[in-house]
């Protein structure tokens, strides 16, 4: 009995102690930027773009990256917003009776999801070089589109699928075509999009692998979509990789600007989550 | 009424298209990295580029085994860490933890997995590397930098953390509560409970989602290039360096047009990573979809 008790007891401290790791591990990396890059942080790193000499430790600021990262992520959200809601709507509105074939699809989506960021740079290059397109703004985002498309069609579909059936039922039933249901539909769930729009843009923001062949580098803001683009987890790599002691530092400081971004958009993504979770039929 | 019939029907059409093109990209990109890697897998074949450990691609060897024990090292070390871990934590947070606890602790793993990769590699630069360095290595090895197999699976199992973490509790809430009724009403303990039901019940999702996090962890870049120390050599213990197959790639992409077939090459790095991945994630996917149609009946 008593050992029953105890084994009880033991797991239990194990549990409790695994939870503490697995969640204490957040403070321990966000606590680590904060030490290491605060030291390093000041207004030019956010104002200004490098300066000559930028990376042997002289003046100037990685403010071509955040800009170019904005622009990246930017612009694949809104492009894979075009193709995925269409998809979206298609899987659940027009397919039915074609369970198999959805779920298919579906699954098809997932996988796609699990394809890692570097495989999709590889094959944004091959893009890229089949048109003739050099390293450039247009590069990047079309690699961090392919990249964010299968998480936002799937994302968008389970918020679909949250709409109650009643509801496409009534529409139906008043003569509307699936269109004009899907535009009902579409309603109901705008704030899922927006929800799903931020946190997408957070993933794009902070994806590096893929942009490592397709946006280039560059320490000006692009201009146009055919100029290369420097991005944050690039510039953070860049300049982690450097001998000097001072520009690792800008490196850390790099680091935790992307971190607090990051941080502020899931934030404000979860809090919209809660927000309008609470008003739903 | 012609008019919106219609326009239902070409939009209807226009999103079979949209929806047709996007899921083709599974099969594009397959084919784009497969016709891309023929050049060097005709001049050396899938067995010596699988096999053979000479990367001079100066001298046009390509060997891969390396890059593949470096990144099933990883992988490996990553998992062994992870998997138990989150799968107490998932225990605890859907057994046992008071409900005010369990609001507390999920939004910092939703927070952990919004952290960038990149981030974690500074993570591990600073943190995991001086660790192992100071205080784990001295006590196996004479001498290590940090920058090991090690550090990098220790990174790449926080990075799945969240992952495994979640899929488990989402298996772990399908599992009837009268099977957990009819243990603790003869008189099992809470443990004994999930020692012989609950995780038995619970096993194929487990497995979905170890098979998950693996494929997860085999494709993971930026962070574990970062800490690995990135040798072209196969590790014998984890204090040794490694090269994964990912990082191989990110490194090499500048010099890859200037030598001849290492875009080839590289790009049959990225089909293999493909190939590995795609198997893995069909795997579990079909197994968790399975487990969601149990549930729905």
């Amino acid at each position: 009995m008593r050992k029953r008790k105890f084994e009880e007891l033991f797991f239990r401290v194990l549990m409790i102690l695994a939870t503490i790791i697995v969640s204490g591990s957040f403070f321990l990396i966000v606590g680590t930027i904060f030490f290491k890059g605060l030291p390093y942080m000041n207004w030019d790193m956010i104002t200004k773009t490098p300066g000559g000499g930028f990376y042997i430790g002289k003046e100037g600021g990685i403010l071509n990256a955040i800009i170019g990262s904005f622009y990246v992520a930017g612009g694949a959200t809104v492009l894979g917003l075009i193709i995925s809601i269409p998809v979206a709507i298609f899987i659940n509105l027009y397919m039915d009776g074609k369970r198999f074939l959805s779920n298919t699809i579906r699954m098809a989506f997932d996988v796609l999801f699990g394809i890692p960021s570097i495989v999709y740079g590889a094959f944004g290059f091959l893009i890229m070089v089949y048109f003739g397109i050099r390293a450039s703004l247009l590069g990047g985002i079309i690699a961090v589109t392919l990249l964010v498309i299968p998480i936002l069609v799937r994302t968008l579909d389970e918020v679909i699928r949250t709409v109650p059936f009643e509801l496409r039922d009534a529409t139906l039933s008043l003569g509307a075509t699936r269109w004009e249901t899907a535009k009902v539909v579409l309603r109901q769930i705008r704030p899922g999009i927006f929800t799903a729009i931020l946190l997408y843009f957070g993933r794009a923001i902070g994806d590096v692998a893929s942009v490592l062949f397709t946006a280039g580098f560059s320490d000006n803001i692009p201009t146009s979509l055919h100029e290369p683009a420097a991005t944050l987890p690039l510039a953070i790599f860049f300049q982690l990789g450097s001998p000097v002691e001072e520009v690792q530092g800008r490196g850390y400081a790099s680091a935790l600007i992307l971190t607090i971004i990051v941080l502020i958009i899931t934030v404000l993504a979860d809090i919209l989550i809660k927000k309008f979770s609470k008003h739903k039929i | 009424m012609n008019f919106r019939l219609l326009k239902d029907k070409i939009l209807s059409k226009l999103m079979l298209v949209f929806t047709l093109a996007s899921v083709s990209l599974l099969l594009v990109i397959g084919i784009g990295l497969y016709y891309k890697s023929v050049p060097i897998i005709q001049r050396l074949g899938w067995t010596e580029l699988i096999t053979t450990s000479v990367w001079k691609p100066l001298k046009g060897l390509f060997g891969f085994f390396p890059f593949i024990m470096g990144t099933l090292w990883v992988t490996a070390i990553a998992i062994i860490i992870a998997l138990p871990l989150c799968l107490l934590t998932a225990l605890y947070i859907v057994e046992y933890a008071p409900a005010r606890i369990k609001r507390i602790l999920t939004p910092f793993v939703n927070l952990l997995s919004g952290i960038p990769p990149v981030i974690f590699g500074v993570w591990g630069v600073l943190f995991i590397i001086p660790l192992i360095q100071a205080n784990i290595a001295p006590h196996f090895v004479e001498f290590s930098t940090g920058y090991s197999v090690l550090a990098g699976g220790i990174v790449l199992a926080v990075m799945i953390f969240p992952l495994i973490v979640s899929i488990i509790s989402e298996v772990l809430r399908t599992i009837p509560q009268e099977l957990k009724d009819a243990s603790l009403a003869l008189g099992a303990t809470k443990w004994e409970t999930i020692k012989k039901v609950i995780l038995r019940k619970a096993l194929p999702g487990i497995v979905a989602a170890t098979v998950l996090a693996i494929s997860r962890a085999f494709g993971e870049t930026i962070a574990v290039l970062m800490v690995c120390g990135n040798n072209a050599v196969v590790p014998h213990s984890v204090f040794d360096t490694g090269y994964p197959l990912p990082a191989l790639i990110a490194n090499n992409y500048g010099e890859m047009l200037s030598i001849p077939s290492y875009d080839s090459a590289l790009m049959f790095a990225a089909l293999l990573l493909f190939i590995i991945i795609l198997l893995f994630n069909i795997i579990s996917r079909v197994i968790l979809a399975r487990l969601e149609r149990r549930l729905a009946a």
